[in-house]
C-alpha cells in the first residue's frame, strides 16, 4: 500500500539553511532513509546524506527525525501516521557540512584523548586467560557502533558549545568504563575521568541511554559506575584513609 | 523560546525542539508528584503531633530520639535529650532526605522536572551556562554512598517498627492489624529501594576488576544488578509507601479511622 507523505528536510550549510518541503510516495515496510533516498532520486539530486549499511550497524545515517536523534535506516515509516509531517534535520550538536551531513570530528578528537589499553609490562600474548564474567561488562560497550547519537543528544555539549573542550561525552565515558573495568588494564582512569574527561558534568539525565540504537545502558552501566569509582578516588575519605594505611596502595582500587 | 542548541557552524534551527510527541508530560507529572510529596512531608515534619498511634509509629518520626516524643514512641531511646525543642522528625529526616536527594534516579527526575536541565531529551534547556556536578553544592552528590549506609540503618529501624506492629494497643504480642501490613509493606519497599541503589551495586562488587577472583561478591553484584534495573520503580513505590504509612498513622492518631485488627 502506498501513500503520499509530507517531509520537511533541513537543507543548507554552515552559512545558513532552512527546512524544505517534499511530498513523496511511501510504500509499506520502508524506513526514513528509503524516503530520503527517494527524494534524492526524484526531487533533490544534490541532497547530501551520509549512509552506508542500511542495517543499523555502521552508525552513518544518524540524524534527527521529528526532533529525536535516530538512525534513519532504523526508523520505520510505520511509526508515523500518514498525515503526520516528518521532519529530518542533521545532528544539532555538531557543525553542519551540508544538508544532513555533519562534521563529527569532535568525537575523533575526544577518542584520541582516552589513553589506550595498557596491559602489564612483560605480559606476553597468550599468558593470560580471561574468564567470561570478567569481560561481560566490557563487552556491552563493545557493541557501540559510534553513531554518536549519545554525543549529539547530551545537553552538556548540545546546549553548551563552550563545554566541548572539557567534556568527552557519553560514548567516551563508556570507553573509559570499558578500560577501567578491564582486568588487565593498568592505567588508573578514575581521577582523569573527572579532571580531564569531565564526567562530573554529567547529571545522569539518561538521554544517552534513551537514544542508543544498540540498547547499551550507558548511564547505568558505564557513567554511574565510573562516577562511583571517581568517588572512591576523590570523594571518599574512608577509602582514602584505607589507601593511606597501605591496604590498597593505588588509591583504593580493588582488583 | 529561542534555542540554546544553536552555535556557530551548526544547522540553523530556531525551534527549541522539533519533537512532536508530548515530551512535557513526563517532567510535568514528575514535578507535580514530587512537589506534592515535598509539601506533604514538610508539613508533617513540622507538625510535631499525630505521629504515634500505639503500636504504630510514623516513618517520618522513626526513630524518635527526643524526650519530647510521644510517650511510648522512643523505641531506641531519647538519645537527643531534652535540648531539642523542635519537631523530632527534623533530627532524623536529613538521612532519608539526603539519600533520595543524592539518588541517581531522583537526580535525573528533578534535574529534568525542576531544573529543566534538560526538560526532556533533545529539548533545549533554558540555562546559558552549565557546570553539572563539578562545583559546590552539586559536587556533594558524590556523598551518596554515605546516605546509602545511613539508609541501611533506617531500614533496620523501620523493619523493627513494623515488627512492633504485631502488638496490640496494650503492648501485648501476637496481634496484627491493617497498620502492621502498611508498615511491613513500607519497610519492604524501602529496603528494596535501598538495596537497588547504584552505590550499593558499586560497593558489593561493582568496583572490582576481576569478578572471577571474588565469586561471592560477583554473585551479590548480579543480585543487586537485577534490582538496580528497577531502581526507578522502587524509588516511586517507596516514596508513595512512606507517605501512605505516615498518613495512615495520622488518621489513626486523629481518630479519623479505626485500625482493622486481624487477630
Amino acid at each position: 500500500m502506498t501513500y503520499s507523505a509530507h517531509f520537511r528536510i533541513w537543507r543548507g550549510s554552515a552559512a545558513g539553511g532552512s527546512l524544505q518541503d517534499f511530498d513523496v510516495d511511501v510504500s509499506e515496510g520502508e524506513v526514513v532513509l528509503d524516503i530520503v533516498h527517494r527524494i534524492q532520486a526524484t526531487q533533490a539530486p544534490d541532497l547530501a546524506v551520509r549512509w552506508n549499511c542500511k542495517a543499523g550497524k555502521c552508525g552513518s545515517c544518524s540524524a534527527e527525525v521529528n526532533g529525536r536523534p535516530r538512525l534513519m535506516c532504523m526508523t520505520r515509516m510505520s511509526v508515523f501516521t500518514e498525515d503526520e509531517a516528518v521532519t529530518v534535520t542533521p545532528l544539532r550538536a555538531f557543525p553542519v557540512l551540508r544538508d544532513l551531513v555533519t562534521d563529527v570530528s569532535f568525537n575523533y578528537t575526544k577518542a584520541r584523548e582516552v589513553p589506550s589499553f595498557a596491559p602489564p609490562e612483560g605480559l606476553a600474548p597468550g599468558e593470560f586467560r580471561m574468564q567470561q564474567v570478567d569481560v561481560d561488562r566490557s563487552q556491552e560497550f563493545r557493541k557501540c557502533i559510534e553513531c554518536f547519537l549519545c554525543q549529539n543528544v547530551c545537553h552538556v555539549i548540545r546546549d553548551h558549545e563552550d563545554n566541548k573542550p572539557a567534556f568527552a561525552g557519553p560514548r567516551f565515558f563508556a570507553r573509559l568504563a570499558e578500560l577501567e573495568m578491564h582486568p588487565l588494564d593498568t592505567v588508573d582512569r578514575r581521577k582523569r575521568s573527572q579532571e580531564q574527561h569531565g564526567i562530573g558534568m554529567c547529571n545522569i539525565t539518561k538521554c544517552c541511554s534513551e537514544v542508543c540504537p544498540e540498547g547499551i545502558k550507558i548511564t547505568d552501566n558505564a557513567i554511574i559506575p565510573m562516577k562511583e569509582r571517581v568517588a572512591d578516588r576523590k570523594y571518599d575519605p574512608v577509602r582514602w584513609l584505607g589507601a593511606r594505611i597501605g591496604r590498597r596502595g593505588d588509591g583504593g582500587a580493588e582488583v | 523560546m529561542s534555542s540554546v542548541t544553536s552555535a556557530p557552524g551548526r544547522a540553523e534551527v530556531e525551534a527549541r525542539t522539533l519533537r512532536s510527541d508530548r515530551w512535557w508530560v513526563s517532567p510535568a507529572v514528575t514535578f507535580g508528584v514530587l512537589f506534592l510529596f515535598v509539601v506533604y512531608a514538610t508539613w508533617r515534619a513540622f507538625e510535631d503531633r499525630h505521629y504515634f498511634a500505639e503500636p504504630y509509629l510514623s516513618p517520618f518520626y522513626s526513630p524518635c530520639l527526643a524526650t519530647s516524643c510521644a510517650p511510648g514512641s522512643s523505641d531506641f531511646g531519647a538519645a537527643a535529650g531534652d535540648w531539642w525543642r523542635l519537631s523530632p522528625a527534623l533530627l532524623i529526616l536529613v538521612f532519608p532526605l539526603g539519600f533520595r536527594l543524592t539518588c541517581y534516579y531522583y537526580r535525573k527526575a528533578y534535574y529534568r522536572a525542576f531544573w529543566l536541565s534538560p526538560p526532556a531529551c533533545a529539548v533545549a534547556e533554558p540555562h546559558r551556562r552549565y557546570s553539572g556536578e563539578t562545583r559546590f553544592p552539586l559536587v556533594l552528590q558524590n556523598a551518596h554512598r554515605y546516605f546509602f549506609y545511613a539508609a541501611l540503618v533506617f531500614n533496620v529501624i523501620l523493619t523493627w517498627d513494623a515488627i512492633l506492629g504485631f502488638r496490640n494497643e496494650d503492648g501485648e504480642w501476637g496481634h496484627m492489624g491493617l497498620g502492621t501490613v502498611v508498615l511491613l509493606a513500607n519497610a519492604a519497599l524501602l529496603t528494596v529501594y535501598t538495596l537497588s541503589c547504584h552505590s550499593c551495586r558499586h560497593v558489593v562488587g561493582g568496583r572490582l576488576k576481576h569478578f572471577s577472583r571474588h565469586p561471592v561478591r560477583y554473585r551479590l553484584w548480579t543480585y543487586v544488578s537485577r534490582l538496580n534495573a528497577r531502581h526507578m520503580l522502587f524509588a516511586w513505590l517507596s516514596l508513595f509507601s512512606v507517605a501512605i504509612a505516615d498518613l495512615y498513622v495520622r488518621l489513626l492518631a486523629t481518630d479519623m479511622f479505626s485500625d482493622p485488627r486481624f487477630f
